[in-house]
């Protein structure tokens, strides 16, 4: 008997339609164009310092435009939900095991989130918030 | 005994007469408390024998009975019917071609099973005068988990990478790698790593996580992919950023001692 498998191709562009799951994964993925796009951000503003006062205070006033603020709003929470899904995943890819138990997970997605609190405050200390 | 009555849209598919697969649906009288696989039994005895699946023990062991069912890959055996409302779509599991019907050809999964060497290759081999190879429960802990797949190859079916790049060694095969790496008697990480540490191998998944989501014994292929990515970029670390940093293979060594530490 010859066999004559039908092969159903995956859509190339719109398989994440298929289940919320991967909806959440794209969507996961997305917030990375927003990080990337405040590196890239934080770059020209480091160039725009070299080059001197006159250029540094330009950029300051370009950060206060409508657009800019509508930016660094949309970057904010991309960052906040890509940080927390990667949180998220830490328990998975760093399971701690004890003898013969495991750590529960949340602990271990717990201490990054604790983690990332403190280093936030020190950040914001450092730069004079308080 | 409660009855219901439930339309089941299943797709049909015959190599010898058809060139495209297309639904057929079926109502059939079922019992409240019966799953999916009970509806299509039914359907075979009672409605059309020519339907074709596969399925072994109704128990969620032996992992034959792998299908979409309202897109979602499950265990037929395992999806009760009462969870469903209105039609209920079945079809082959996704990624795989089909035979015939709701039969899947796994030789692409079978092919890649074999090469990530799912067994023990002891790191010292000893002659059977000298007794078995011993073990702690800790020991045993530390890859128990990865020893529950059942190959149904749901995983394979929840992965969209796998889905469009078919080359990708995928969840299930990778995890028994990790399994295998992960048992103290082992010592084959390194030829292992030839498979795993590859762009066919873990660094083709982008963790979307759908297979540790479907996975009907809990094995957790996401997890066991991250923290074989993690290792290998140590491997890569260690050899190429090291003054006299060691390869893969001595970064096994090196962890079997600090295993016997």
């Amino acid at each position: 008997m010859s066999r004559k498998p039908l092969v159903r191709e995956c859509p190339p562009t719109t398989w994440y339609f298929r289940q919320p799951r991967y909806l959440r994964y794209m969507s996961r993925e997305i917030t990375s164009i927003f990080v990337g796009a405040y590196c890239v951000l934080l770059v020209v503003g480091l160039q725009r310092l070299a080059d001197g006062p006159t250029a540094w205070e330009g950029f300051l006033l370009a950060l206060k435009s409508p657009a800019s603020i509508v930016f660094h709003f949309l970057a904010l929470v991309a960052a906040v939900y890509h940080a927390a899904t990667w949180f998220n995943a830490t328990q998975k890819a760093m399971p701690l095991q004890i003898g013969e138990s495991f750590v529960p997970g949340n602990l271990i997605s717990g201490a990054h989130y604790a983690a990332w609190a403190v280093l936030s405050c020190v950040v914001l200390y450092l730069a004079g918030v308080f | 005994m409660k009855e219901r009555t439930v339309q089941l849209e299943v797709l049909r598919y015959n190599p010898d007469t058809d060139t495209e697969a297309h639904f057929q649906r079926y109502e059939v009288v079922c019992q409240e408390e019966w799953v999916v696989l009970d509806a299509l039994n039914k359907i075979k005895a009672d409605i059309d024998p020519t339907l074709n699946y596969r399925w072994s023990c109704h128990m969620a062991v032996c992992g034959s009975c792998g299908m979409m069912i309202n897109g979602e890959p499950k265990l037929s055996c395992h999806a009760f019917l009462r969870d469903y409302e209105g039609v209920i779509r079945v079809e082959p599991l996704a990624h795989f071609p089909v035979e015939r019907d709701l039969v899947t050809a796994p030789d692409d999964f079978m092919e890649k099973l074999k090469r990530v060497k799912p067994y023990v290759i002891p790191k010292e081999k000893k002659p059977i005068s000298e007794g078995e190879y011993k073990q702690t429960p800790a020991q045993l802990m530390k890859f128990r988990q990865y020893s529950m797949c059942i190959n149904c190859m749901l995983c394979y079916a929840a992965c969209p990478q796998y889905g469009l790049t078919p080359s990708f060694i995928g969840p299930a095969a990778l995890t028994l790698a990790h399994r295998y790496n992960q048992d103290s008697r082992d010592g084959g990480r390194m030829a292992r790593q030839e498979v795993v540490a590859t762009h066919e191998g873990v660094w083709e998944c982008t963790f979307v996580g759908a297979c540790s989501e479907v996975c009907p014994a809990q094995v957790d292929p996401a997890s066991a992919l991250q923290q074989m990515k993690i290792t290998s970029s140590l491997d890569w670390i260690v050899e190429h950023l090291i003054p006299g940093g060691r390869s893969a293979g001595d970064a096994a060594s090196r962890e079997d001692a600090v295993d016997k530490s």
